[in-house]
């Protein structure tokens, strides 16, 4: 998995609230395991059920194409868990996601594919949306380690992002071998389980 | 004495193996339920050269691409659908799974037969691809949807990650209404506290509307958890508990039974505990209720109009609303009884058991169907019982369809959807833009409420019409 250091990339504003995974990843397109993620983003907003981009829709706007940072509003990928949205995001290209709020499984998938999601207050990414809307194609730097990122405008952020999280993306780590470092601690609980609750073990 | 704890605490606590510095917890996961999509982490064990860790916690049913229009294989049109369905029996085999494919009298929707088999117990934490997993909380366990990175790490270690979420006790109390179900209660829960009210928290359901529920009615509530923006949701177990589960295939049995509701009776709630949030709702004051928009916290009485957008100051949501009755082709004002429907869903992990059913038939009886209305059963379970009480005959005589279990228009997987602008009443849980197919407009309700809907062709009072029968 690809680690995560500092980014500077072209940002684009998504000003939609509460949007759901089903927009981000319509559920027709999730029985191809191996579909073309990066066009299946945001498929029914971006393209017309004729298959031509709608002209209104930020990404299909020329500076937006490139974006690698999205802004989003409240509650960004909520509903479904399917983790198609973080990797439809990221085979777009996008490395890192602001928004108010998010949706819970979307938050916790996302570090796991590298992509840096992150909250911010409401009133700051009303703004850097509107100062995206504003200037087309304006880039904004992220530095994981410092937890900073700066602005369309070139004003500084701090941002939170919990330990594990920034570790695994720090280092594009793989999930699985770092639990399996526990192992003793895993088997001493199967052990207990088998005591307190042995009609569950097969 | 130890300090007073929430059951959510309890429960993770015991499955918490160790907690990080930086407060990541791993936990060990009790049960782990499968369905086809994890066809696709049995083919990454295989190619990575990894065992399946439990295969003895491992549960998997066939449900989101199954057809409804037939019981073999060969009824799925889809061929990549097929493929991954006839995967399954062999998957299983070949991990040494449990696992109701088709044909297996079992199989149905995930969240209807955990609980069912007696999988769903009180006090395991159990996890599942699919977000609607926190219906299993309803007989005291704690469950919760998780994304396919975490499933296949699942399979490999029986563990998962995960940071401790915050507690909120949402208290229902007083007792419902004539014709108000658990899904007007719900329904009206999400529209109180808005669809990210409890963002990053447990939700505990409490109170002494949520105590008189039946097991099939608190699966129809924490099923919606997530729609109010919950990590989980859960009920205490209590008496209706264990007399759900006694003798069910994979409850325990003879000795095993009287530990495990010794131990069950310890879950609850300590007096005294402290949740981060708490809500009290008075059940009193709900109606049958019906989602209007395209998010499940658009819900409003169905004796209610179509809102006005003007009114909302904050601009961000005025633009939300705006967009919402523009997909949904409605009109400010409009009452919601005005409302003509082209076609009706009746099933899902939120209503497709047999109370549901039940209710359902009870307004179809003698009545006729004035648009197209399927009726999916849960699961091959609550098929057969509903058979043998006759109530496929009740809607297959009311001119309604009667399918096989399985997800079918709640998710449309399969290719059970609408045409665009159509308007449906669906008994499901998201009625988000295009989740029912392009340009189909969702609106939630009860399962009673969704046989009135189909009997009279429009949103109706399910109260008017079992008063007059
Ligand atoms: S019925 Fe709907 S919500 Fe439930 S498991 Fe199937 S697709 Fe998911």
């Amino acid at each position: 998995m690809e680690a995560f250091t500092t980014l500077t990339a072209v940002a684009a504003p998504f000003d939609r609230l509460n949007t759901d995974t089903d927009q981000i990843t319509p559920g027709r397109f999730l029985k191809n395991w191996d579909a073309d993620w990066a066009k299946v983003l945001f498929h029914d907003l971006r393209f017309t059920a004729k298959g031509k981009e709608r002209r209104d829709f930020v990404l299909n706007q020329a500076p937006f194409r490139e974006a690698k940072i999205l802004v989003g509003n409240t509650n960004f990928a909520c509903g479904s868990s399917r983790e198609s949205a973080v990797h439809a995001l990221v085979a777009y290209g996008f490395r890192a996601v602001i928004a108010p709020s998010f949706g819970d499984i979307f938050f916790g998938n996302s570090s796991k594919n590298g992509l840096l999601a992150f909250t911010q207050d409401a009133a700051i990414c009303a703004k850097l949306r509107e100062q995206l809307h504003a200037d087309p194609g304006a880039t904004m730097s992220i530095e994981l380690e410092a937890q900073r990122f700066t602005g369309p405008d070139g004003s500084s952020y701090s941002f939170e992002i919990d330990g594990f999280r920034k570790h695994v993306l720090l280092n594009g780590l793989d999930d699985i071998e770092l639990t399996m470092q526990y192992e003793d601690q895993i088997a001493k609980h199967e052990a207990g389980l088998k005591q307190e609750i042995p009609w569950i073990v097969g | 004495m130890a300090e007073p704890r929430t059951m959510f605490e309890k429960i993770w606590d015991r499955a918490c193996i160790l907690t990080r510095d930086d407060g990541q917890s791993l936990l060990y996961v009790d049960r782990h339920l499968a369905h086809e999509g994890s066809g696709r982490g049995f083919a990454r064990l295989r190619a990575e050269g990894r065992k399946l860790r439990r295969p003895d916690l491992t549960f998997g049913t066939a449900d989101h691409y199954v057809s409804t229009r037939g019981p073999k294989l060969d009824d799925i049109a889809d061929p990549e659908m097929r493929e991954r369905v006839a995967n399954c029996g062999p998957n299983a085999e070949e991990f040494g799974v449990t696992f109701f494919t088709l044909g297996d009298p079992r199989r149905g929707i995930v969240h209807v037969v955990g609980p069912e088999q007696g999988l769903t117990q009180p006090g395991l934490l159990i996890v599942c691809g699919d977000s609607h997993t926190s219906t299993h909380g309803a007989l005291g366990a704690f469950a919760f949807g998780i994304g396919s990175t975490e499933h296949y790490h699942v399979m490999a270690t029986q563990c998962l990650w995960q940071r401790k979420p915050k507690t909120m006790r949402i208290n229902v109390e007083g007792e419902r209404g004539f014709g108000v179900t658990a899904k007007d209660v719900i329904l009206h829960i999400i529209g109180e506290i808005g669809a990210q009210g409890a963002t990053g928290h447990v939700i505990e359901y409490a109170g002494s509307a949520i105590r008189g529920m039946s097991i099939e009615e608190r699966l129809t509530v924490c099923n919606m958890s997530i729609e109010a923006g919950g990590r989980a949701g859960m009920i205490a177990p209590d008496e209706t508990t264990f007399a759900y589960l006694k003798g069910k295939p994979f409850a325990p049995h003879g000795d095993d039974w009287k530990t495990a509701v010794a131990l069950w009776k310890t879950l609850p709630t300590d007096a005294g505990a402290v949740f981060d949030r708490e809500v009290t709702i008075d059940a009193t004051g709900i109606a049958p209720t019906v989602t209007w928009g395209t998010s499940p916290e658009n819900a409003l009485p169905v004796t209610a109009a179509v809102p006005d957008p003007s009114a909302e100051s904050d601009a961000g949501k005025r633009t939300a609303l705006e967009n919402a009755i523009d997909y949904m082709g409605l009109k400010p004002g409009t009452p919601l009884t005005d409302l003509s429907v082209d076609g009706v869903f009746i099933g899902s992990c939120t209503n497709g058991r047999l109370s549901d059913l039940r209710a359902a038939a009870a307004v179809a009886k003698g009545r006729k169907a004035k648009t197209q209305t399927i009726v999916v059963p849960g699961s091959g379970q609550v098929k057969a019982q509903a058979e043998a009480e006759g109530l496929d005959k009740v809607f297959t005589e009311a001119g309604m369809e009667w399918r096989e279990a399985g997800c079918s228009m709640c998710c449309g997987f399969n290719g059970d959807i609408g045409k665009p602008q159509q308007r449906w009443a669906s008994t499901s849980n998201r009625n988000f833009v295009g989740r029912q197919g392009p340009g189909v407009r969702t609106h939630l309700m009860s399962a009673a409420m969704a046989a009135a809907a189909a009997v009279t062709g429009k949103f109706t009072d399910v109260r008017d019409l079992e008063e007059n029968t």
